[in-house]
Order: structure tokens, then sequence, then C-alpha cells
């Protein structure tokens, strides 16, 4: 695959930006999103988060299975604040 | 891992990355750091990215004047090769009732006495640098231009990355599980990876300090608690400062990369290690954001989180050594503001360990103070 390939549409990070910091020692999902910002977007990891977990484990030779995944975090998706506020003063 | 060291530093936070690169730059050959998760993986890298020079105790703003000025040259001091993000933006901080502003005042002396540019604004005045601002429910502000945002994850990465170039060892998910004392002093710390023998220790676990110091039958009067924050989606820059208010309880402040991050305080949390999210924060935050900063409501919550306060009696922190316990050294309490004193934590800590006089006298922040009971409260803390 080109490493120019954006795998977070959220923070536009590519496949390079992922592969070298795994080379550079980042081998957690939770490292390399501290670095990137990669699941921290819109949509949580819901579209980058197995791609980099694939990275993660290919390039450590893990299963994927095994690799962790960052906590899954309130709320599922983005609710505007202004109808949490309605809803808090019923 | 290492199995001897002349200092051991346990937490790989801001604070113990902020040692560690000290220690080395100053000649420490053996220095290694254990942190059991991962770098930046507690309440740094929980924290709300916030940096301020406005505190209302002189400590306090000494501590986080010459951090900021620090911070300004990061990048550069440390040779990152990222950005630690500094967006110096301001912090506007409001009060809604008399009682505070007689606070504020108070405050604004302190800091002046301390160089740092903060100053009184009327709600007019506030309103133009946060136009959509709802004064009706305000007293009046004060502002510095200096505070701002900083990036907690690539700052604490650019002090990781700098000690590591200067020889420190880090070895994550590695847990001090116990520490050593032969004759009053310290010998070595275990860990689930082995054990390292050392004569000076760091305890640099700020939310879990209080177990690293029962580990050396040390008692210390801090306590951690639950502080949640959550972030929108991002969006066109339209805020410049954080804006923060103590009586009203929440900050807010829009990052570089456009969400917005905000957090409040609450005064039932149970004083306990948990880090779980509650609906209850989600919607007490909705509803003041909804009547303070009314434009800012339209926008989604894409996550919450929490993190640990470590709080101390006086919310200052504390840097000392133990009397009982030689070669046993904590740089705990921080109280919500660890990050931003990040800088000036590894300078004195440093300095304290190796016996040079200080670059900032902080002896006011020792243990003894709880015991003699002449504290200086920090009143402005969220």
């Amino acid at each position: 695959m080109d490493e120019n390939t954006i795998i977070c549409r959220c923070s536009d990070v590519t496949l390079k930006e992922v592969r070298e910091l795994i080379r550079e020692g980042y081998v957690t999902f939770d490292e390399i999103k501290r670095i990137t910002r990669i699941g921290m977007g819109p949509c949580q990891g819901k579209t980058c988060g197995q791609l980099v977990m694939r990275e993660i484990a290919n390039a450590t030779g893990q299963n994927i299975k095994d690799v962790k995944f960052q906590t899954n975090r309130p709320p599922v998706v983005g609710v505007k604040l202004g109808l949490i506020a309605e809803e808090g003063r019923r | 891992m290492k199995n001897t060291a002349d200092v051991v530093i346990i937490g790989g936070g801001i604070s113990g990355c902020s040692t560690a690169y000290n220690l080395a730059k100053k000649g420490v050959k053996n220095i290694v750091v254990l942190e059991k998760n991962y770098i930046c993986s507690g309440s740094t890298g929980r924290c709300g990215a916030g940096v301020r020079m406005q505190w209302g105790t002189e400590m306090n703003c000494k501590i986080a004047k010459q951090s900021i000025e620090f911070y300004e040259h990061a990048n550069e001091i440390l040779e990152y090769d990222r950005d630690v993000d500094f967006k110096q933006s301001g912090y506007l901080l409001v009060a809604d009732t008399d009682k505070e502003i007689e606070q504020f005042k108070k405050n604004i002396q302190v800091q002046h006495a301390c160089g740092i540019p903060s100053r009184m604004l009327t709600l007019d005045e506030a309103r133009e640098i946060v136009p959509y601002l709802n004064t009706s429910v305000l007293k009046g502000a004060t502002f510095c231009e200096k505070d701002g945002f900083l990036n907690p994850f690539h700052t604490t990465d650019a002090f990781y990355k700098a000690a590591k170039k200067l020889g420190v060892e880090f070895n994550t998910f590695t847990e001090a599980t116990g520490i050593r004392v032969e004759k009053g002093r310290v010998t070595g710390v275990e860990t689930n990876k082995g054990f390292i023998s050392t004569n000076v220790v760091v305890n640099a676990a700020n939310a879990y300090s209080k177990n690293l110091c029962n580990m050396v039958n040390l008692d210390i009067p801090v306590y951690s608690e639950r502080h949640q924050i959550l972030v929108t989606e991002p969006v066109e820059p339209m805020q410049g400062p954080m804006v923060m208010a103590f009586g009203l309880n929440f900050y807010v402040q829009q990052s570089p990369e456009g969400s917005f991050i905000m957090g409040r305080g609450d005064a039932n949390e149970p004083r306990d290690l948990r880090i779980t999210s509650s609906w209850h924060f989600i919607e007490e935050m909705a509803k003041t954001i909804d009547t303070v900063l009314p434009p800012i409501s339209q926008l989604r919550v894409i996550r919450q989180w929490a993190g640990l306060y470590n709080m101390t009696p006086d919310k200052q922190p504390i840097y000392d050594k133990s009397e009982e316990v030689e070669g046993f050294y904590i740089a705990v309490g921080f109280s919500g503001h660890g990050f931003m004193f990040g800088p000036i934590t590894g300078i004195v800590m440093s300095e304290m360990i190796l016996g040079e006089k200080p670059t900032i006298d902080v002896s006011m922040l020792n243990l003894n103070r709880f015991k003699t009971g002449k504290l200086l409260l920090e009143p402005s803390v969220v």
C-alpha cells in the first residue's frame, strides 16, 4: 500500500507516520494515539483503529487479537452539548 | 532493565520525565525511570492541557511563571523533532460573585509582585476578548496573555526523548511493587520485572504517590480525586483564550486543532483511584456551557474521560526528601497543576538530589508544613 495513504481521516495521519512511530518504539495503540491524535477525532477510532492495530501486529509479530485498542469512551456518537443541557434541565 | 542505578524515578509523567532530563543534563549517568503503564498514561496525559500564571499563592505564581517561560522555548531547549503546540492566547478568569472579585484583586497583587502581567477587566473588556461570553451572569474578570494551551503528550514526549538521548533508561509497563529500606536508607526498588539496587528513589507517581510512600512507611497528607473532561468535534478557530471560573466551576479552551476541551470539579467525588466516566459530569458541564458560552453548546461532544488530581491540604505541591528514610525524594500532590509546573519540578528536584543551590526556593513546599499547620491555601483551583 502507498505509504502516503491517510489512515486517520479525522487527524490526517498517514500510514508512513504510523510505521515510523512503531519503528521508534511506540508499539501500543495508546502511545501512537498520544503522539498523532489517531483515535481522538470525531470517529473515535472506528475508522482507523483496525488499520493501526494491524500495523502494530505486523511489526511486532503479535496476533491482532492480542493488540489492545484504546478505551472506548462515551458518548458512542457525537451529541450536541445543548441537547444534553436541555435534557438535563427537564 | 538495569539491576543497579544511581537514581530510580517512579512515574513516567511530566514530573518524572522532567526530573530525569534535568538530572541527566547535570551529568548523572545511571538513571532509570519506571512507569507502570506507558509514558504520559497517567494524570499528565489526562489533563486539561492549560498552563497559567494566574494563581493566588506566591509559590504557585513563581513556579508557574518560570515553567511557562521555559515552555516558550521548549522546542529549542529540548531539541524536539515535533512541536509542543504552545498557544499563548491567555486565560480569561471570570467571577460571578463580589466575593470572588475581591479574591481576584488579592490574587492580582500577588501576581504583580511576581512580575506576572495579569490585569482586572470590566465585563465589556472581557467581551472584547470572547464576544459570546454571557456577561449577564458575571461580575468581572481577570486576564493574562502569557497563559495558554500546551500539548501534554508532545511536551512529555519532548522531555522523554531528550532524557533518552542523554542516556536515561525508561522502563514502561514496569511497576514498582516495593521499596527496600535498610538501616533507614533506601537500597533498592522491587518491580514486576526484577530488583534494581539504588540509594536514591524519586516518587513522581502523583495520583499513586501515597501508595509508594506507604512502601517506606511514610504517611503523607495527600489523596487522589477524579476530575473529568470532555472534548468536542473540531471547528474553525473561534475562541482565543481559556475561559475559567472557580465559583461557576468550569474551564473551557479551544485547542490548536480546533476542538474544545472543558472540565469541572465535583465536591462530592469519592477519594479513590477511579477514572471511569460519569453522565452526571457531562450533564452539569453542558448546562454550564449552555449558560455561560451559548454558541459552544451547538458543538457535539465526541468523548469524555477522567484523570486524577493528587490533592494536598493547601493545593500546592510537595517538593521534599524524607527525613525518616534517607534517599527517598518526593515531587507529588500537584492538586491538578503538575503538567504546567513540569519544567520547574525537574529543576528543583534535580538540585535537591545533587545538593545544589536552588533556582527557586521551594523550601516552603516541604512536608513539615502540614505538621506545623502554617498553610497558605491556594484559592484558585477548578
